[in-house]
């Protein structure tokens, strides 16, 4: 009877494993492959398509960055970034201030507004903006598509902001109030330092999502020295298609800052992914 | 705590924000309604009611697209189970979870462009997929992954499970973090094995959360699958893989005719559906943030 017991308990326990092993084999398989393949010459890549690379070959990363648009685009990225990041943090800021700290009128319309705005296909104002950005000339600047990108995160930003605010003790503002303060120093000397890690998720979340994005960079920027590398390397892979290795080198570098910042800051993430679980 | 202002004050911080989704939402989404009932030329056009309309519905490649985004629907079940499967394994803390999870959470944090681009690579004739079944002797599995029209759709179907699964996971992780201990042990007293557990405890105490996932996972499947068609198969072989988004986009004009008319009217049927989808989603966020209070 125990033995029948401890059996079923260990052959239940390997199952278990196999299959969590197995899931991790499945989602980690593509970037170790990646990763071997942009190591390879072009003769020992056709040799073998899953062998591991021996002797290392380095070349195909520097041929990579020394594209001269390499560069360029990569710039474009960091400078988007940047930029729609810091603007919608701003903005947010401010207004989920005045959500959860003031009354005034409409503020539940405006509440649920900004909400479903998360859930409002991106494509769908695609065709309006491309008109409108054609005839401001707007298109393949940074400030058009900063604005378009900041606009995207702004809903989320909101969400968020305004349900951390509201969890934080009223007592605080109280003191600072009679302190004097005015509500400009209140949000920026009690609120702000108070809120580091829903912000940090905030700036984490949206700069994946900026860095991340395809369909926004490759609408309003269509000049060639003006392309994200996520637009880049459509590009690149349809240029150097039968360079498979030198391909992967590129994809691996344009991917690196989001896992180096998602190994750093994984907590940050997970925790935004789900308390803003409605962003696409 | 609420502050004391004057009445227009908090307009004053609220005006950035609603200043820029007015531009940016607020006006694009009045003007599509409004370029798809036009002709438009350059930068706007003539009146001609609901022709646009009639023109996207009888478009055999907007058929086919929608045809496509509803196909992806299929997705949606696999992707709740095995999310279900994983993250309650997960939860049981086997050794070395927390480093299962952060791998298996992995794919969902490269650029879908990338991972396009790689699967792409690994689907070829001759890839790394087929090299593989061949060498295990699976012969008959080693098909044309992206170039029959009959398997591209399917292909991306798994480009698609494999990227967005660890998002599933992570959802349904934190919500059992969140459930009471004795829930579990009291199942267990009373005899419940694995599957009894997890059909009878688990899944019932994460019926909001699933629903959740399975509501935005459908509004993903429908609005937001443009980098994977664009970046796996363009759209091909033919339209096999064409979706809604690809359509609207292809209407702009970069590869053919610019047609804003047309494109706005698909925008409006695409919005159209998310609408319906928006509103079922409201209704359970309403229920998520009861349970959690």
């Amino acid at each position: 009877m125990q033995n029948t017991k401890l059996l079923n308990y260990n052959y239940g326990n390997f199952f278990k494993y196999l299959l969590i092993i197995l899931a991790s084999l499945v989602c980690i398989y593509p970037l170790f492959w990646l990763i071997t393949v942009s190591l390879k010459t072009q003769a020992q890549y056709l040799a073998s398509k899953f062998s591991l690379p021996w002797p290392l070959y380095f070349q195909n990363f520097i041929s990579a960055v020394d594209n001269e648009k390499f560069f360029l685009w990569f710039m474009n990225s960091g400078i988007l970034t940047v930029g729609s990041v810091a603007l919608c943090t701003i903005i947010s800021l401010l207004a989920a201030y005045a959500i959860v700290f003031m009354s005034f009128r409409g503020k539940q319309i405006i509440m649920n507004s900004i909400i479903s705005l998360m859930a409002v296909p991106i494509v769908v104002m695609i065709v309006p903006l491309y008109i409108l950005f054609v005839r401001i000339h707007l298109m393949s600047t940074y400030p058009g598509v900063i604005l378009i990108y900041s606009a995207v995160c702004i809903p989320f930003s909101i969400y968020l902001l305004t349900s951390f605010f509201k969890s934080l003790p009223g007592e605080l503002l109280e003191a600072a109030i009679i302190d004097g303060c005015s509500n400009l120093k209140v949000l920026s000397k009690v609120i702000i330092p108070l809120s580091g890690p829903p912000v940090l998720t905030l700036i984490i979340v949206n700069a994946l999502w900026v860095w991340n994005d395809l369909l926004i960079a490759l609408v309003f920027l269509p000049r060639t020295d003006m392309r994200t590398l996520m637009v880049g390397l459509t590009v690149f892979k349809s240029k150097f298609n039968l360079d498979v290795p030198l391909t992967m080198a590129g994809l691996l570098i344009v991917s690196l800052p989001m896992i180096i910042i998602y190994i750093i800051f994984q907590r940050y993430f997970i925790r935004g992914l789900i308390s803003g679980a409605l962003k696409g | 705590m609420i502050l004391r202002t004057k009445k227009f004050t908090p307009y004053i911080y609220l005006f950035p924000a609603i200043l820029i989704l007015g531009l940016i939402y607020g006006y694009s989404l009045v003007r599509v309604f409004d370029f798809s009932t036009r002709r438009i030329r350059g930068i706007t056009g003539v009146f001609i009611g609901l022709d646009n309309y009639k023109f996207v519905i009888s478009d055999p490649v907007f058929r086919k697209a929608v045809l496509n985004n509803i196909n992806l629907f299929v997705l949606i079940p696999i992707l709740v189970f095995l999310a279900i499967i994983i993250s309650y394994l997960l939860f049981e803390q086997l050794r070395g979870w927390k480093v299962y999870r952060g791998v298996i959470f992995m794919p969902y944090i490269l650029p879908i462009p990338v991972v396009g681009v790689i699967f792409g690579y690994m689907f070829t004739l001759h890839g790394v997929v087929n090299s593989f079944l061949k060498l295990v002797k699976l012969d008959f599995l080693a098909i044309d992954w992206l170039g029959s029209p009959k398997f591209a759709l399917w292909t991306l179907m798994i480009i698609i499970l494999w990227k967005e699964l660890g998002f599933g996971i992570i959802l349904f992780l934190a919500r059992l973090m969140s459930l009471e201990k004795e829930i579990f042990e009291s199942a267990e007293i009373d005899g419940a094995g694995w599957w009894g557990k997890l059909f009878y405890v688990t899944i019932p105490q994460m019926r909001t959360i699933i629903e959740f996932f399975a509501i935005i996972t459908v509004i993903n499947m429908l609005s937001w699958v443009f980098a994977y068609s664009y970046t796996v198969t363009l759209g091909g072989p033919g339209d096999a893989t064409m979706v809604m988004e690809l359509f609207i986009f292809n209407k702009l004009g970069r590869s053919q005719l610019p047609m804003p008319g047309i494109a706005s009217a698909a925008s409006v049927f695409l919005f159209s559906g998310t609408a319906v989808l928006i509103f079922f989603l409201f209704r359970i966020r309403k229920e998520i943030g009861q349970e959690e209070t």
